[in-house]
């Protein structure tokens, strides 16, 4: 049982500080930096499931969600894990802003600015637009997926969830399967399941698949029972219907037919294998709802709980080193 | 038809390394000018006797070389002008000792039309700096349905036709502008892309833009467009230059079209000689162009290419973008690089690295472009237009984006150590840019 107390110890008596300012890809990060992260997100579970939550290590700063798509569960997690840690929490969406009178990304993040906010947590439908707004803005920015590019913290509560089911993440092997090339979710994982000694694998139709994904250091399958033999986690992507430009895949049920997980696809997995959704899930599309509900291979919920734990590391240690901390 | 021509006194340039690409002589030499037109050219650093009246300009072993001609630049005039106009584009021009420049028809209104064609040589008249040139518009409105009047554009004095970044895609109206084209002697330029490959690309398919998650369209997307565009013109016996190729894929293409004896002729933008999708780093805007920036072996295939010949013509793909269309997430920045005041220092990089002879990196920016269109500039001969430029090509150069001449300062240059500072750039034999001391 650790108490607010003493997490702010676990950060003072932190071997190193955190170096970055940013929080915009996991490809800045080592892997002692990542591992800090966990070993702080780890600490904060602990307290998210005592009654009193509140830690005072954002009392007095602003923290700005600033969401150009629309996310409920990213957007609370922050929220919440901004609240917890006792900052101030503003959220800002582009419908109910200048945003859609066709104010420029760096105009809003320039009037942002002048507000002072400590730490911008910001989710954009372009590639790099955390990064874009990282050179205009004095506070810390936190990228919440960025287009195609990284949605970090949620690779960070998927390293999480695996440790605590796992008590590791070296050595596992992880699929990773369905619709790579929209996901932002699968680069951020690809690239910090590596850092942290992980075996990937990407399983999904070559037309949902980066090209040069097979350069990543990963191994590619186009054939998922294949790609699923004796891994230890299957992490299952949404199939970003409203991205679909094309004809992708033919359709929904041929993609289920071969790409959707059931039970007897996940049965070429190891028999302690553990299921992961970082959803919204399209039940039926990429996933059986009985293998999502069943709390004995699926880690579904605990992600979810994860994810606060894991965005409250990640505001007090960003916090933790800002100017004027 | 030099106008002013006269006007000023005799000049003579002496102590000059002369880089003349029609004798292809890279040596010492002089060179005197008078009434606007290359009076005598020596192959010795000096003439023994030279009139009192004559200026003399002792170049001190400079470059001097026949101004550059640009056939792909974008100005915002008429309709942009706060991204370019006519006079800062040609400011820009003599800057980097550009002396002709050949403006696309993708304004506002469309040069699409004789009258529109007449205005901007008007204009350009007016500024009196470089020589401008226009390029018509391919068809009405940069539709791609139906042609413009090529004829009369042509007789307005049109130098080629294009419809500059947009594809031509029906093959039928492409195959009858080419037919027709060819009937007047008329080149017509094509940017080889597959539309429907290319749609909504920002970035060019591989490793890199995988990793990067952007939209991506794969270098096959040219190569497609462009054994298209060698077929009809194969079919039409048309002249046709293919706009800025960039992929050892589409260079086997042009090859094959060139080994079949076909009327084709190819550019290469400075940008893509100079940089790779490697360049675009951390989401850097200025790096965004249309074609997208390629694979390095890419890039070393043109340069290879440009160096045997296989590439004609080198151009600056000047297309200027205020910060405002910059400084937005990358896919939705405009695409473009201003180049007019960076195209000879980024050439003379490839000469700098041993790449190719400076005769034949300098004959891809004069007498290549003048040949294709029938100017008598782009050489040191008796005869020829005073259109020179004296250039420092070792002398270190800092590009510093903020102090480019032209309008929008959207260079992807910027903060690069080059060599070669333009010290003197003639047009007609008048002075237009001198450097500051």
């Amino acid at each position: 049982m650790q108490g607010a107390a003493d997490i702010e110890d676990l950060i003072r008596q932190r071997a190193f500080p955190f170096p970055h300012k940013h929080l915009l890809s996991v490809a800045g990060l080592n892997r002692l930096e990542a591992t800090a992260l966990l070993d702080l997100g780890d600490a904060f579970v602990g307290l998210n499931r005592q009654r009193d939550k509140k830690s005072a290590l954002l009392r007095g700063r602003t923290l700005v969600n600033l969401f150009f798509e629309n996310s409920t569960r990213t957007q609370s997690s922050f929220e919440l894990a901004g609240k917890r840690l006792g900052a101030d929490v503003v959220n800002m969406s582009p419908r109910t802003s200048s945003i859609a009178k066709g104010e420029t990304l760096l105009d809003t993040a320039v009037t942002l600015n002048a507000m002072q906010p400590d730490l911008l947590v910001v989710r954009h439908a372009s590639s790099g637009a955390g990064n874009l707004l990282s050179q205009k803005v004095d506070c810390s920015v936190i990228n919440a997926g960025d287009g195609q590019h990284e949605h970090p913290t949620q690779a960070l509560l998927d390293a999480l969830s695996m440790r605590r089911a796992f008590g590791r993440v070296e050595g596992l092997t992880v699929a990773i399967c369905g619709d790579v090339l929209h996901s932002r979710v699968a680069r951020s994982n690809v690239g910090l399941l590596q850092l942290l000694g992980a075996r990937v694998r990407l399983v999904g139709p070559r037309t949902l698949m980066p090209a040069g994904a097979d350069r990543w250091g990963v191994e590619v399958f186009h054939d998922m029972r294949a790609g699923l033999a004796g891994v230890d986690v299957v992490m299952m992507l949404r199939l970003q219907l409203e991205r679909m430009q094309g004809a992708l895949v033919p359709s929904m049920r041929e993609y289920f037919r071969f790409y959707g997980l059931d039970r007897e696809k996940l049965s070429r997995a190891a028999p302690h294998v553990r299921v992961m959704h970082p959803g919204p899930m399209n039940r039926g599309v990429e996933i059986d709802s009985e293998i999502a509900d069943d709390l004995d291979v699926s880690l579904i919920q605990n992600q979810v709980e994860m994810g606060v734990a894991v965005r409250m590391a990640v505001l007090a240690s960003l916090a933790a080193r800002l100017d004027n901390a | 038809m030099p106008r002013n021509a006269g006007k000023s006194a005799p000049t003579a340039f002496v102590n000059a390394r002369l880089v003349d690409p029609e004798s292809r002589y890279d040596g010492p030499g002089a060179l005197v000018v008078a009434e606007g037109v290359i009076a005598d050219v020596a192959r010795r650093p000096g003439f023994e006797a030279l009139s009192p009246d004559v200026r003399v300009i002792d170049c001190n072993g400079a470059m001097l070389a026949p101004g550059l001609i640009d056939l792909r630049v974008k100005t915002g005039e008429p309709g942009s002008e706060t991204k370019e106009t006519l006079e800062s584009a040609a400011r820009a021009a003599a800057g980097g000792g550009v002396t002709s420049i050949v403006v696309q028809p993708d304004t506002d209104p469309t040069v699409d039309e004789p009258s529109v064609v007449d205005f901007i040589l008007r204009r350009a008249r007016d500024v009196e700096l470089v020589h401008v040139h226009v390029a018509g518009a391919a068809t009405k409105g940069l539709a791609g349905e139906r042609m413009a009047e090529i004829g009369l554009m042509r007789e307005a004095g049109a130098v080629y036709f294009t419809d500059a970044d947009r594809p031509i895609v029906d093959s039928k109206v492409m195959r009858r502008i080419l037919s027709y084209a060819s009937g007047f002697g008329a080149i017509i330029s094509h940017r080889p892309a597959d539309p429907y490959l290319s749609a909504g690309a920002a970035a060019t398919e591989g490793e890199f833009a995988g990793r990067m998650g952007l939209p991506a369209a794969p270098v096959v997307a040219e190569r497609i467009m462009l054994e298209r565009d060698m077929a009809l013109a194969e079919l039409t016996g048309a002249q046709l230059l293919v706009d800025q190729i960039t992929c050892a894929d589409a260079l086997a293409t042009l090859r094959r079209a060139k080994d079949r004896g076909l009327k084709v002729a190819a550019t290469a933008s400075i940008n893509h000689l100079s940089f790779n999708e490697l360049d675009i780093g951390d989401y850097r805007t200025f790096c965004k162009l249309t074609p997208p920036l390629r694979a390095e072996d890419d890039r070393q295939a043109l340069i290879e290419a440009l160096a045997d010949g296989l590439v004609d013509i080198v151009v600056s793909a000047h297309a200027p973008a205020p910060a405002e269309d910059k400084r937005l997430p990358y896919d939705e920045a405009a695409p473009g690089a201003v180049g007019l005041e960076t195209l000879l220092p980024g050439l003379l990089t490839l000469h700098h690295e041993e790449r190719a002879p400076l005769v034949d990196l300098i004959r891809a920016v004069t007498l290549a472009p003048a040949q294709l269109l029938g100017l008598q500039a782009g050489r040191l001969a008796a005869g020829a237009p005073a259109d020179l430029v004296l250039c420092d090509i070792d002398a270190p150069l800092v590009v510093d984006a903020a102090r480019l001449m032209s309008k929008s300062k959207n260079s992807p240059f910027d903060g690069r150590r080059l060599q070669g500072q333009v010290l003197l750039t003639m047009v007609d034999g008048r002075v237009i840019h001198k450097a500051a001391q």
